[in-house]
């Protein structure tokens, strides 16, 4: 039962995305819808990215001081270790759980509540391609502000643990030793693609929730739920092959 | 003039239309009435194609619409205005941008004719200064107004309006009633109501068609509502106190 829905499910998210994939009815309302969505997706997520960006790399620096101090560990790990977990899980994994929440709740909410309130229906009776022009420039807009989404939660991670040798946990000479430390480039890009990843999971689930609403407010509530799930559960199954597959 | 022949649709193996057929004119108010759950809204949802019919043929001057490829279909719908029971505007656009968005969509004018153009629809429902406002911000009778200018933005053949009275004090529907009655007279279009509101079926009722349970039950005009010997029918209609005084007064 549970995976013949499953399939039910997936064949319909399918079939949703074939009719998102098309060519903007007119480009000029394609643009002004993307505009927004970056905006609305992308830039208001920056306040909310930064602050536990910030908090989470100060708190894995003062824990990693605490636990694996040793006189045989070099002074520079605290800072390699904070650096390492940014980069590969915190800033893309983690920080898309979080977007997963707050991101995933928004699409699929405003989207539901649209199929509630027959402004779909109004869309689709004007003839124009309603899962394509709400849903698309959505997906779109998150994929395109992921990247900077990303930086911006390294970067104030890295200041969170500058702000802990500030305190006086660690040197800021060992602290800066640590984060040059056998520095592997390819790890900003592969926490970029697997962000890449993660955005659209975001996206087109929760907006897959939301298109397919029936019923009222208590149901769009239930999908908007139901859209932070399903995004969480798949970006951590997405998280193991693409974490295999990168490094 | 929109035509309906021999129109089924089932939902989980319950017949909700039992093969209807039906005439809507042009330049005329057509009203479908009946009541709750008799099948209106279907037969309403499959006019505008968001329901497929099982069986039958639903002809916009000729064309069937079943029948149709979706492109066809997207073509004719640029051609139709709706009106929704909850106005359907879009809450993160304006008033104007609301009324401006078919035009945006679908036409060629520039930005400056564009804005003329909503502001007339806006005019011509009487909300000239209510331009900046959200829908959120405006009463259910001002939404409706914007609704039915956002319909006429782009001169529609046909208008179809689902409850528009639906939620609105009797002053404000009659308002919106003669507003529909004058813009369908106004632009020749082929408007078609769903209601049960009986000032409307009493006031704009050119033509009627009463459903019972999914069947064509009775067609003619407001004049012939009162005198109708049907049963159901008048069952339907003097289930108001005031009609059947109305009616007791006339006798």
């Amino acid at each position: 039962m549970f995976i013949s829905n499953s399939i039910e499910k997936f064949g319909e998210y399918l079939c949703l995305m074939g009719r998102v994939m098309s060519v903007p009815e007119r480009w000029r309302m394609f643009f002004k819808q993307y505009v927004k969505e970056m905006v609305a997706l992308g830039v208001d997520s920056i306040g909310i990215v930064l602050l536990i960006s910030f908090f989470i790399g100060a708190v894995i620096c003062i824990q990693i001081k605490l636990n694996i101090a040793s006189p045989w560990m070099p002074a520079f790990t605290t800072g390699y270790t904070t650096r390492e977990i940014m980069l590969l899980e915190f800033s893309s994994s983690i920080m898309c759980l979080i977007l997963a929440g707050k991101v995933g709740s928004n699409i699929a909410s405003e989207i539901g509540t649209m199929r509630v309130t027959q402004q779909i229906d109004a869309l689709e009776i004007m003839g124009i391609n309603s899962a394509s022009f709400i849903i698309l420039p959505k997906i779109l807009g998150l994929v395109t502000m992921i990247p900077m989404l990303v930086i911006f939660s390294i970067v104030f991670g890295f200041v969170g643990a500058y702000a802990t040798a500030l305190a006086g946990v660690i040197t800021v000479d060992d602290l800066t030793l640590g984060l040059q430390h056998d520095f592997v480039p390819w790890y900003v890009w592969a926490s970029i693609i697997k962000s890449l990843v993660f955005a659209f999971i975001i996206s087109s689930v929760s907006s897959f929730h939301g298109y397919n609403v029936e019923g009222g407010s208590f149901d769009v509530g239930k999908a908007s739920t139901n859209a932070v799930v399903s995004s969480s559960m798949l970006i951590l199954f997405a998280d193991i092959f693409l974490t295999q597959l990168l490094s | 003039m929109i035509e309906l022949k021999d129109l089924h649709k089932s939902f989980g193996g319950r017949e909700v239309l039992k093969g209807i057929n039906a005439q809507f004119e042009d330049g005329k108010t057509n009203l479908i009435i009946g009541q709750s759950g008799s099948g209106k809204t279907v037969l309403m949802k499959n006019i505008v194609g968001l329901f497929t019919p099982e069986k039958g043929q639903i002809l916009y001057d000729g064309r069937d619409f079943v029948q149709m490829t979706q492109k066809e279909r997207v073509m004719l719908r640029r051609e139709m205005g709706m009106i929704f029971q909850a106005a359907a505007l879009f809450d993160s656009m304006s008033v104007l941008e609301n009324v401006m968005f078919p035009l945006d969509m679908f036409s060629d004018m520039n930005l400056t004719d564009r804005i003329k153009r909503a502001k007339f629809c806006l005019e011509r429902v009487n909300l000239k200064g209510a331009e900046d406002k959200f829908p959120g911000e405006i009463s259910g009778g001002m939404q409706k107004r914007v609704a039915i200018a956002r319909a006429i933005a782009l001169n529609p053949k046909y208008l179809f309006c689902d409850e528009p009275n639906s939620g609105l004090d009797p002053k404000t529907s009659l308002v919106i009633d003669e507003l529909i009655h004058g813009i369908t007279e106004e632009y020749n279009m082929t408007t078609i109501i769903n209601t049960h509101d009986m000032n409307s079926v009493m006031g704009i009722g050119e033509h009627i068609i009463y459903i019972y349970e999914g069947e064509l039950e009775w067609v003619g005009t407001k004049d012939e509502v009162m005198s109708s010997t049907n049963e159901r029918l008048t069952s339907f209609i003097f289930a108001s106190d005031m009609l059947r005084k109305v009616r007791d007064a006339n006798k």
